[in-house]
C-alpha cells in the first residue's frame, strides 16, 4: 500500500479542524507521487472522523478506535503509527505541527529511522519525489529550504494555517480499514489522571485575527483605584480588558501581548507573542503600542496584514506594517471597535 | 539518581541573524547565549537532583563554541558537564542527535530524569526532545508546566503539562524525559564564585566512539538558508482624528478582505 498518510488529529472525538489542512497538503504530494492519500484516524468516534476526511480529500482511511486511544497520548499512538509506517512503508506522512502532531511525527520517525522535516510553511514535490519545505529558523529571523530522502518515508510536520484544505465534497467516500491498538494499557508507561480546558482559552496559533498590546497599555487615561495594589498593572488590566478584549470580541480575534507586557505582569505568559512565546501568522495582526523589539517581530512578521498603533510614528514596528496608525490606543482602538461594530453590522 | 538537562549555544534573542552573501548565517558581532528555553531546564535540574539526593549532569551536543553553555551551566551550580562532538555528526540531522544524546544518557548511567527546554531558537526546532526519548524506549513528557510529584524510589513522576486545549495532569514511570516551559521555574543567576569555578573546569569532550554508537545516515538535508522577504517600507500610513483614522483603516480591510 504505497500511500502518502495524513495524521487527523482529533479530541474528544471530534477533528482539528486545521488537520483538514494538512489533507490539502496531502493531496498535493499525493497526487504528484501518484499514490492514494490516506486519513489515519485513532481514538474515540475515529470512524465518523474518517468519513469527514473523505469529504476534506481523503481517498482511503485507517482507523483504530480503542480504549487505550481515547484521548492522545505519545506512547500508544506512536507504537501504532511506527507500525502502520513499517508495514506499508508509506511515500509520506504529513500531520500538522501542533503540541501532539510534532511530538507524534518526531517519535515515528526515529522509531523508523525516517526523515522529519518541521514546521513547513511551503512545500514542494520534485520529479525525484523528495519533499522539499521552507520553514522559518532562528524563530523566524531567516528561513531553511530543507529536502527529504525519497528513498524512505519522509514525515513532515506542517505548520497551521499554512496550507489550504481541499474543497470540501459532501458526497466523497473513503476506503475504510480497521486497525488493532499496538500496546496494551498496562504496557503504556503514562496515565492522564485529570484534565481542565483553559478557561478563555487563548488558541493564538489557529487564530484568524489577533489583537495585541504592549507595554503601553498601561497609558491607561482610567485612574486606578486607591485599593488597587500598583496601579500600573491595574491599568494595564482594565486596559486589556476594557479596550483590547472588545475590538477582539467584534473581530473574533485572540488577543495577544508582547514580553514587555507579560514580565511587567499585565496578562498571563499564554498570550506571549515572540521569540519566547508563540510565533504565530495571522491574516490580520493589529498591534497596540507595540514598539516592535526584534524578539517580538520575529513572532508575528509573517502575519499576512500588520497594522501598528503607535504613540512614537518612529517605532520599529512601523517598518513590518502595512498600515500605519499614530496616536494613542486609547483613543484609536475604541474608535475602530466603534466603526467595526457599525460595518459589520454587529 | 542522576539527572541529565541537554543544552546548547543559539545567537543572543536579540541580535539580528542574517544570511550572508556565502550563505551563511551570521549574527555579527553578538554574543552566544544558553538557548533561552534551557535556562528553566538547567534549574529544574538542580532542584531536582536536589531533591533526588543525586547529580545534575549537563550535556551539550555540538562543536566547541558550545563550551560556553556547559560553563554556564557549572556556574549556575550544575554538578558535571559533557560535551559530545564528532566529525561524523558535522551536517546531520536530528536521528543523529538523538542516537548520540541517548547513548551519552546511557554511558552516564543511574538516570532517572532527562530535561530538555522546550525548545532550540537556532536551527534545531524540538524534535530532538522527542527523537531521544524514543531512542532511549523511555516515556515522553513534554510541555511540562510543573512538577507535582516525584519519588524517585518508586520510580514515578506526576506532571501538568500545557496543551493547546488546556492544562493535563499526567503520571509516568521513570526514566522519563521531559521538555519544560518557561512557568515551571525562574533560573537562578550565576554567583560569582560558580563563574570562577566553571571558567576554570575543564570538560571532557566525548566522541561517538566513546559513546560506542555510529550516526545514522541523514535522512533529510539543508538545500540553503534565506534571509526573509523584504517589508519595509510598505507601510501607508492613516492620519486624521481617532476616528477618521478608524474609518479609513476599516475601509482598507475591508478591501484587503481580511474581515
Amino acid at each position: 500500500m504505497s500511500a502518502v498518510f495524513v495524521w487527523i488529529e482529533t479530541f474528544k472525538g471530534a477533528a482539528n479542524p486545521t488537520s483538514w489542512e494538512a489533507l490539502g497538503a496531502g493531496r498535493v504530494v499525493a497526487d504528484k507521487l501518484g499514490v492514494p492519500l490516506t486519513a489515519l484516524v485513532f481514538g474515540e468516534n475515529a470512524g465518523g472522523v474518517a468519513a469527514t476526511a473523505a469529504t476534506y480529500g481523503a481517498d482511503k482511511a485507517v482507523v483504530c478506535e480503542d480504549a487505550t486511544l481515547a484521548t492522545y497520548r505519545l506512547e500508544p499512538y506512536a507504537a501504532l503509527l511506527a507500525k502502520l509506517v513499517a508495514e506499508h512503508a508509506p511515500k509520506a506522512v504529513l500531520a500538522i505541527g501542533t503540541t501532539s502532531g510534532r511530538e507524534l511525527l518526531a517519535a515515528a520517525a526515529a522509531d523508523t529511522n525516517s526523515g522529519l522535516l518541521t514546521e513547513a510553511t511551503t512545500l514542494e514535490v520534485g520529479d525525484d519525489g523528495a519533499i522539499k519545505v521552507v520553514r522559518p529558523v532562528f524563530a523566524g529571523k531567516i528561513l531553511a529550504e530543507a529536502v527529504g530522502s525519497p528513498a524512505g518515508t519522509q514525515f513532515v510536520a506542517l505548520r497551521g494555517r499554512a496550507f489550504k484544505p481541499n474543497a470540501v465534497n459532501a458526497g466523497a467516500t473513503a476506503e475504510v480499514t480497521t486497525v488493532d491498538a499496538v500496546l496494551a494499557e498496562d504496557a503504556i508507561p503514562t496515565r492522564i489522571e485529570s484534565f481542565e480546558a483553559e478557561v478563555g482559552a487563548v488558541n493564538l496559533t489557529d487564530a484568524a485575527i489577533i489583537v495585541s498590546a504592549g507595554r503601553g497599555i498601561a497609558n491607561n487615561p482610567k485612574d486606578a483605584p486607591g485599593d488597587a495594589g500598583d496601579p500600573a498593572i491595574w491599568k494595564a488590566q482594565d486596559g486589556f480588558a476594557n479596550t483590547i478584549q472588545p475590538l477582539a470580541d467584534v473581530l473574533g480575534a485572540a488577543v495577544g501581548a508582547s514580553r514587555a507586557a507579560v514580565d511587567a505582569g499585565f496578562i498571563p505568559y499564554a498570550h506571549q507573542v515572540g521569540q519566547t512565546g508563540k510565533v504565530v501568522a495571522p491574516d490580520l495582526y493589529i498591534a497596540c503600542a507595540i514598539s516592535g523589539a526584534i524578539q517580538h517581530l520575529a513572532g508575528m512578521r509573517t502575519s499576512k496584514i500588520i497594522v501598528a498603533i503607535n504613540k512614537d510614528g518612529e517605532a520599529p514596528i512601523f517598518k513590518l506594517a502595512r498600515y500605519g496608525l499614530v496616536g494613542d490606543l486609547y483613543q484609536i482602538v475604541p474608535a475602530l471597535t466603534a466603526e467595526l461594530k457599525k460595518r459589520l453590522g454587529k | 539518581m542522576q539527572v541529565v538537562i541537554f543544552t546548547r549555544i543559539t545567537p543572543d534573542t536579540a541580535a539580528k541573524v542574517e544570511v550572508g552573501a556565502d550563505g551563511n548565517v551570521t549574527w555579527g558581532d553578538a554574543a552566544g547565549v544558553v538557548n533561552p528555553w534551557d535556562e528553566y531546564a538547567l534549574e529544574e535540574g538542580i532542584l531536582q537532583a536536589k531533591a533526588g539526593g543525586g547529580k545534575a549532569v549537563v550535556v551539550a551536543i555540538g562543536p566547541e563554541m558550545h563550551n560556553e553553555a556547559l560553563k554556564h551551566s557549572l556556574a549556575m551550580g550544575l554538578d558535571q558537564a559533557i560535551r559530545v562532538w564528532d566529525a561524523a555528526l558535522e551536517g546531520s540531522d536530528s536521528l543523529a542527535y538523538a542516537t548520540a544524546a541517548a547513548a551519552a544518557v546511557q554511558k552516564i548511567g543511574d538516570v532517572d530524569l532527562v530535561i530538555f527546554g522546550r525548545e532550540s531558537i537556532d536551527v534545531g526546532s524540538d524534535q530532538h526532545n522527542y527523537q531521544t526519548a524514543r531512542k532511549l524506549g523511555w516515556p515522553m513528557l513534554s510541555y511540562v508546566s510543573k512538577i507535582l510529584e516525584v519519588d524517585y524510589a518508586a520510580k514515578t513522576i506526576k506532571v501538568e503539562r500545557m496543551v493547546e486545549q488546556g492544562k493535563q495532569v499526567v503520571t509516568s514511570q521513570l526514566p522519563a524525559v521531559i521538555s519544560v516551559l518557561k512557568d515551571i521555574n525562574e533560573p537562578r543567576y550565576p554567583s560569582f564564585i560558580g563563574i570562577r569555578k566553571a571558567s576554570k573546569a575543564v570538560i571532557p569532550e566525548w566522541s561517538l566512539t566513546d559513546l560506542g554508537v555510529e550516526a545514522p545516515a541523514p535522512q533529510t538535508s539543508l538545500v540553503q538558508f534565506m534571509n526573509l522577504p523584504v517589508r519595509e517600507g510598505e507601510a501607508e500610513m492613516i492620519e486624521g482624528t481617532p476616528e477618521e483614522q478608524a474609518a479609513k483603516l476599516v475601509d482598507r480591510l475591508l478591501e484587503e478582505k481580511v474581515l
